[in-house]
């Protein structure tokens, strides 16, 4: 499976990227196809159709020593736009 | 098990709280309301029969709709491999208008239990469940589970062994989640429709089990 | 249990996974199916009305909520700000003016002390 960074970004205004996952590591559980980008759908501009992917997170990629259970996981949509290479610095 | 209010004039007739409506003050909310709905009736946007209409459709939402599809799940193998491929087309296949919800199942094992919540507002299936529980939306729920998901289910009164894998789904996105929770043991003989009796909301958020009956001549 | 001493303004109230907080509000359990208000059902009916219509989407709704803040999340009950949202959404996406829900909201208050009355329009 596919190693995937969430990009450590934090713009104002609407999007569906939560703060606790970005930039954490996880894997593609599996691609979603493509889906209007709701960082243009919340302005009511013309949205562009972005690939959306279910990526899976251990609890210790997402909180480190303080999971309360390292091997539990954790699944979140992401707009590919919000992803890079797990490898990239 | 009944409501364990002591006034029992603050009930309706159905046994649950009166919400404050027609007897309450008008609240500038509510002047709101009438008035967003008017003018989208005098603009030739809607009417007030289509209003009705959707009232009635979302009031027809039910978690005993989920428990269904469950109960089938447990009991028709192809059914169940559609579900899990496809679960929207699966369960507008049985009947069910779930309108544009795109539905994903999540099946709970000997080895895995997953768990549904929205961090970021309070995304549910509504269109196959309905409205979701109040907890569901507050700050606690949406704010722990992602952190703490074994203290979470703790307070619903689920303790899974350390073996089993908590699998936490954040619906952040366009799909929408349903847990097909473990089959009791000892229902083998029990007909589709008696088992989807045994499927609770919280079991199909991740936060409670299917309900295990009691042994027959116990 | 840790939380940043001084707390990021990049990271928006609303986007609060994560977040350290209290027990899970059980006091609907275990029947949460309590039914909603008429006004609460007819909030979510213009809701799904005003989003079907293509007058706004579940987005536009989402960031007038976020925008509202956090005081809103703490004092406003879900339908007060869904119907916040959705006339928002509304005026917005050019359904009617400000001016025609001022007149309205005036015509509705007048009409009387409660929902009931307000809801019937004078006939």
């Amino acid at each position: 499976m596919q190693k995937v960074r969430v990009k450590p970004l934090m713009p104002p205004g609407h999007v569906r990227t939560p703060a606790y996952l970005r930039g954490k590591v996880g894997v593609i559980e599996r691609s979603l196809g493509v889906f209007p980008n709701p960082e243009d759908l919340a302005y009511g501009v013309t949205a562009s159709a972005l690939p959306l992917h279910r990526v899976r997170f251990t609890m210790a990629d997402v909180w480190g020593a303080n999971a309360e259970n390292p091997d539990d996981t954790l699944d979140a949509e992401i707009y590919e736009h919000w992803l890079e290479p797990a490898d990239a610095t | 098990m009944p409501h364990d209010h002591h006034d029992h004039d603050t009930l309706s007739p159905s046994g649950h709280p009166y919400r404050a409506d027609d007897d309450a003050p008008l609240s500038y909310w509510q002047v709101m309301e009438i008035a967003v709905r008017e003018l989208l009736v005098e603009k030739g946007i809607t009417t007030a029969s289509e209003i009705a209409s959707q009232i009635d459709t979302m009031d027809a939402r039910t978690p005993s709709n989920g428990a269904q599809v469950v109960a089938r799940a447990w009991c028709d193998p192809e059914f169940h491999a559609a579900l899990m491929d496809d679960a929207s087309e699966a369960t507008r296949a049985m009947g069910f208008d779930i309108g544009a919800l795109k539905l994903i199942a999540v099946e709970n094992t000997g080895d895995v239990h997953n768990m549904i919540v929205c961090t970021l507002c309070s995304c549910y299936p509504r269109n196959l469940l309905g409205l979701p529980p109040d907890w569901y939306k507050s700050r606690a729920y949406r704010s722990r589970t992602v952190r703490e998901p074994r203290s979470v289910l703790a307070e619903f009164g689920v303790i899974l062994p350390d073996k089993t894998k908590i699998r936490v789904h954040d619906s952040t996105a366009d799909m929408r989640y349903i847990v097909i929770p473990n089959r009791p043991e000892g229902t083998e003989n029990m007909s589709q429709n008696d088992l989807a009796g045994l499927v609770t909301r919280d079991s199909m958020i991740g936060t409670g089990l299917s309900i295990t009956p009691p042994p027959i001549g116990a | 249990m840790t939380k940043p001493k001084i707390p990021s303004p990049a990271r928006r109230w609303h986007d609060m996974g994560g977040d350290t907080a209290g027990p899970i509000p059980m006091e609907q359990r275990p029947d949460a199916d309590h039914d909603f208000a008429l006004w609460e059902k007819r909030v979510d009916a213009l809701m799904i009305l005003g989003s079907a219509k293509g007058f706004f989407t579940v987005d536009g709704l989402r960031r007038v909520l976020e925008d509202l803040g956090e005081d809103a999340f703490e004092t406003m009950t879900y339908y007060e700000r869904w119907i916040m949202a959705v006339n928002q959404n509304l005026i917005e996406g050019g359904a009617y003016t400000t001016a025609d829900l001022a007149a309205k909201m005036a015509d509705v208050t007048a009409r009387g002390d409660t929902y009931g009355d307000a809801a019937a329009p004078v006939k």
